[in-house]
């Protein structure tokens, strides 16, 4: 990596170096008063290859899933196929306003269908929609769900949201954000929900269960069936929060579990790549009583009595958009979908099919035990069991050996060209070291992140000096983050140039 | 710097000193460990009723984030609007620079439910 | 085509270091979860198969082959292929939300561009790393004034885009928050007397108004909303739909917004059928412990070089949890990185050429459409890029007609504004042709007079 600190974009530029995509326009008074025209527009002037230059040194700044393995838990950073973008930048569907008529945008709308099918039948929902734009989106949405079921049910006391303590931070947000008081569930000592610890929290003011499953340990949650009929017997809803679905996908389904909402993390799952924070893309799915409840519009299909019956079945239908849903939560975003994340993701699902869907999570979990099977040899693995396809491993006992802590292990990682994994997450675990390997990488590759641990663990106990200095080979070192809060300078100032 | 000894304590890890029908609070020196570096102190709105042990500011450091309780019933007589510029001060000066409110007491019965300096020290070391 | 690359014989070393002698042994669970059915989803594909089914679903999207008049919020605009190549770098890619920021540099250093562009295009002081689309970014910008505020109503000019006011609503429901409109007045600009009358009930936390409006119209507060506004302690938020508009029209900070929300789509997003877009947040300082989502700031490291983080992360859900000032985790980083690419590439003179051309074009537009017989001009505020046109029948027969013609003509007023139900939204790009404007024109023409023979 270059070391040389790259200079902000409005350092560089010079007033007349202008690139000439379009040509020049003539004065905005031309068209418009003068007190409606824009007097100073004070952005820099730079020349194409300088910005070229530019983007391409931070992007060497900055480190990818196609760099190094990235054994981030809870974020499944799996490699991303090309094939999906490409498919997602075919002129057809990258040119597609909007706004188009349904009968014009048909291959659009079939996109959209097939995907919402394929999901349903992957995690035994009735329907999904496309419509929220990520898994903290899709679970607002799902909970808003539930607010307006319970409320045409007349059960407005239904207040409660319940969710696990190693559940991920959306769920209490997004908890907050309807108006739903959230009750904290501790973990059992196997690392799970406990059947009678929810009973003790169950009543008529239970409005919602959140719940991952696998769970943030990785753990698989075995009673949920009694958990999902104990808060079905007090009136309240399940919700699945899709996170860890790479566990789970093709091979056990949340609807079979007894959950009625769901999201899916299609850029986790589906191999969207994540882009540095997003887009993602989350689709919520519902089981057949909460269908009508779905945000707007839904893709719906109607045969279409002219198609070869030699054709595809999808190829037999016509789509439309839906938009005349009364009991619909209404819309959740600007328009339909993350539209080319859709294609992403039905790109992934044509490139698998069913059976390959499932090996995904099969060797994602294999992956995932191999590791675990391996650090426990030398870093504390909690919850020593079978796990699915992540796991956690505590630096605490470390800790108190060397003063080595989960975030110097990261931090070393780093120097030795990996991402680090999750720190500090689920809470419960201290010093926790949160491990998701994915399925596509290989033996050697999760070899070669063995012997680097166990190197990392040994310098601990000969030189823990060494790591708190960590990391060293990046173009930056540990960042002063209480400056970065205490004086907040959260953007370029033209007078401090 | 109030003497520590003189102080009273909430199970929360706030301090309180009362003079008369007045109380000042802050948290405590265990508690500005704990948190690190603290970045932000959101406090009551000045005039405003609060009741004992209700969460009525927050304190955020880098990486976490607390409520502050109050130990005491009351009406706010007045903040530390210093912390809005220099939220340092709770780290450097926990029981002087550092504290929060100031509160007109409710019910300085109330005190009862506090405990003291021997009882808090015994708390922050198991 | 499978992306795993083990092997049998790998399967087999890696199950017995676990210890077990089946994958079945890693997955197996209670009888009464267990699958039950076969999955109905597509077959697997070949690469090469792949490509050819998503073809066949692109070439079926055939509006995208017809002259286009659509905006209403999703824009086609000139985007340089330097942006594509840049963007689609692998380690912009691939990359997750920058926790680790020794190794994240170069991203957390684009976002900081990013927010400082939306400052400077806002006239804002902060702005952050990005919220989901437009319409997230009104409702996000609503709970702002409303956490500020701690009042439970808010005000929307009924030509702020009927999306953005829906999905104010989806959020306000939750949120048990009721919304008020302001009607729009003759010339198709809000109608200032009734904003300024609904403000002084001090009820509301935020008044909403957006400039270019739905219908075009440059539009905005003026002295008298302003005043109303700050004497009922109400939060001004302007609303951005066509973020293009900003190099041509006053920054929303001179006309007094404190927040400022819009959807940055124009610059360089593809138009994709609706996403992903990108939202923006912008406000006065006070409102940084309150504005939603990551943040981006420069500090150094423990050398004293320049380095830049996420920060202030204590408002976020994955501190705060049910605290939090929004549930939002993952936002569109990427989305926010195009067009901080392109407002690089376009800078303050391409970004002001553009600008002009679609006044040109859009004047271009005006002019044909309302030069044929039966067909005028709705309003007559000065307008950016779009406008309506009455057509004197009902809109959607209008536009089914223009599309046997090739011509995609505009948005339908009437699915939303039922006074409005004959006219049409239409808008014109750097990208619209003469040729287009011209055949829009006759095909309207031909049009009009058979519905006069009728």
């Amino acid at each position: 990596m270059p070391h040389a600190e790259p200079a902000l974009i409005f350092d560089l530029g010079q007033d007349g170096r202008a690139n000439r995509y379009v040509e020049p326009g003539r004065a905005l008074e031309t068209f418009l008063p003068a007190d409606m025209v824009r007097k100073d527009l004070p952005l820099p002037d730079n020349s194409e290859l300088d910005v070229v230059r530019h983007f391409t040194q931070l992007s060497q700044r900055t480190f990818g899933i196609d760099l190094g393995f990235y054994p981030l838990g809870s974020c499944t950073m799996k490699y991303n196929p090309r094939v999906n973008d490409a498919m997602a930048a075919l002129p057809g569907f990258a040119q597609l306003h909007p706004y188009a008529p349904d009968a014009l945008a048909q291959g659009a709308l079939q996109v959209m269908y097939e995907l919402e099918r394929s999901l349903a039948s992957l995690f035994g929902m009735a329907a999904f929609s496309l419509n929220p734009s990520a898994g903290a989106h899709a679970e607002f949405g799902a909970l808003l769900i539930a607010k307006k079921y319970f409320k045409e049910r007349g059960e407005t006391k239904r207040d409660k949201v319940i969710v696990p303590d190693t559940a991920h931070g959306t769920n209490p947000a997004s908890a907050a954000m309807c108006g739903f008081k959230v009750i904290s569930l501790p973990s059992d000592a196997r690392g799970r929900v406990s059947v009678e610890e929810i009973r003790k929290v169950l009543g008529d003011d239970t409005a919602v269960c959140m719940m991952t499953n696998p769970n943030t340990l990785g753990l698989f949650e075995d009673h949920i069936a009694e958990i999902a009929a104990a808060v079905h017997a007090a009136g309240g809803l399940m919700y699945y929060d899709g996170a860890n679905g790479n566990a789970i996908m093709g091979n056990v389904r949340p609807g079979d579990m007894g959950f009625d909402l769901m999201h899916l993390n299609t850029h986790k799952t589906f191999t969207i790549p994540h882009g540095g924070g997003g887009a993602g893309h989350g689709p919520l799915g519902v089981a057949a009583h909460l269908v009508e409840y779905l945000p707007t519009p839904v893709v719906v299909a109607e045969p279409n009595p002219d198609a070869d019956p030699a054709l595809a079945p999808s190829d037999r239908l016509n789509f439309r958009l839906d938009f005349d849903r009364p009991k619909s939560i209404g819309p959740m975003r600007s328009f339909w979908s993350n539209f080319a994340h859709a294609v992403r993701a039905l790109a992934y699902i044509y490139a698998n099919g069913a059976d390959g869907l499932a090996r995904v999570s099969q060797l994602a979990v294999l992956n995932a035990n191999y590791l675990r099977a391996k650090i426990a040899e030398f870093l504390d693995v909690p919850y020593p069991e079978i796990c699915r396809h992540e796991f956690v491993a505590s630096a605490q006992a470390l800790k108190k050996q060397t003063g080595v802590r989960a975030l110097d292990i990261a931090k070393a990682l780093l120097d030795r060209g990996f991402m680090a994994p999750t720190v500090y997450f689920p809470l419960i675990v201290p010093e926790c070291l949160m491990i998701e390997p994915t399925e596509t990488e290989s033996k050697e590759t999760l070899d070669t992140f063995v012997e680097v641990m166990r190197a990392i663990v040994r310098t601990a106990h000969e030189d823990p000096q060494a790591l708190f200095a960590a990391p060293v080979t990046t173009v930056v070192g540990r960042v002063d983050e209480t400056r970065a809060a205490r004086q907040p300078d959260l953007r370029w100032r033209p007078e401090t140039h | 710097m109030a003497q520590p000894e003189h102080l009273l304590y909430s199970k929360d890890h706030e301090w309180v000193a009362v003079e008369g029908d007045v109380a000042t609070v802050g948290i405590t020196d265990y508690a500005q460990v704990s948190l690190g570096d603290i970045v932000y102190v959101e406090l009551p709105k000045v005039g405003a009723t609060i009741d004992q042990f209700a969460a009525v500011g927050v304190i955020e450091s880098v990486k976490a984030v607390s409520d502050l309780f109050t130990p005491l019933s009351g009406e706010v007589l007045e903040v530390n609007a210093a912390l809005d510029a220099d939220p340092a001060a709770v780290n450097r000066d926990p029981l002087g620079a550092g504290w929060m409110m100031k509160l007109r007491l409710r019910d300085p019965g109330e005190t009862a439910g506090l405990l003291a300096y021997e009882d808090y020290a015994k708390l922050t070391t198991d | 085509m499978p992306y795993y690359p083990h092997t049998e014989r790998d399967i087999e070393q890696m199950l017995g270091a676990i210890g077990v002698d089946s994958l079945d042994d890693l997955l197996r669970v209670p009888a009464a979860v267990a699958l039950k059915e076969r999955l109905a989803i597509v077959p697997a594909l070949p690469e090469y198969q792949i490509g050819r089914r998503f073809e066949h679903f692109a070439r079926k999207n055939v509006a995208t082959a017809m002259r286009s008049f659509l905006g209403a919020g999703a824009y086609r605009h000139y985007a340089p292929p330097a942006i594509a190549a840049l963007a689609m770098r692998g380690e912009f890619l691939t990359a997750y939300t920058p926790y680790q920021a020794e190794v994240s540099q170069g991203y957390l250093q684009a976002i900081y561009e990013w927010q400082t562009y939306i400052c400077l295009l806002t006239g804002m002081e902060i702005a952050n790393a990005s919220v989901y689309d437009g319409a997230t970014a009104l409702a996000e910008g609503a709970i702002m004034a409303l956490n500020a505020t701690g009042r439970k109503k808010v005000l929307v000019a009924r030509s702020v885009d009927p999306r953005y006011r829906a999905v104010l609503k989806t959020y306000c429901d939750g949120l048990d928050v009721a919304i008020d409109e302001v009607p729009y007045g003759p010339d198709g600009t809000t109608d200032r007397a009734a904003l300024v009358a609904a403000l002084a009930t001090n009820a509301y936390a935020a008044v909403a108004v957006a400039s270019p409006n739905f219908f075009g119209c440059v539009d905005g507060f003026d002295e008298t909303v302003r005043a109303a506004a700050a004497a009922s302690a109400t939060i001004g938020i302007a609303v951005v739909t066509e973020a293009l508009a900003l190099a041509a029209l006053p920054p929303p900070a001179s006309w007094g917004a404190q927040i400022v929300v819009g959807e940055a789509q124009s610059f360089g997003v593809p138009l994709a059928y609706g996403g992903p877009y990108v939202g923006f947040i912008a406000a006065t300082t006070e409102h940084v412990r309150r504005i939603p989502g990551r943040l981006v700031g420069k500090s150094v490291d423990l050398q004293g070089r320049t380095a830049y983080v996420l920060t202030l992360q204590a408002r976020e859900q994955h501190i705060r949890r049910e605290r939090a000032t929004s549930n939002i985790c993952t936002n569109q980083a990427h989305c926010a990185l195009i067009a901080t690419m392109y407002l690089a590439l376009l800078g303050k003179t391409g970004l002001r050429d553009v600008a002009a051309l679609n006044l040109e074009r859009s004047r271009e537009l005006a002019t044909a459409v309302s030069s044929v017989p039966g067909c005028t001009l709705r309003f007559h505020a000065p307008f950016f890029n779009e406008i309506v046109v009455d057509v004197g029948q009902p809109a959607g027969g209008v536009l089914a007609a223009l599309a046997d013609r090739g011509i995609l003509g505009g948005l339908d007023l009437g699915r939303d504004y039922p006074e409005l139900a004959d006219c049409i939204l239409m808008n014109a790009t750097e990208l619209t042709t003469t040729g287009d404007i011209d055949a829009l024109a006759a095909a309207l023409e031909e049009m009009v007079q058979v519905h006069a023979a009728r």
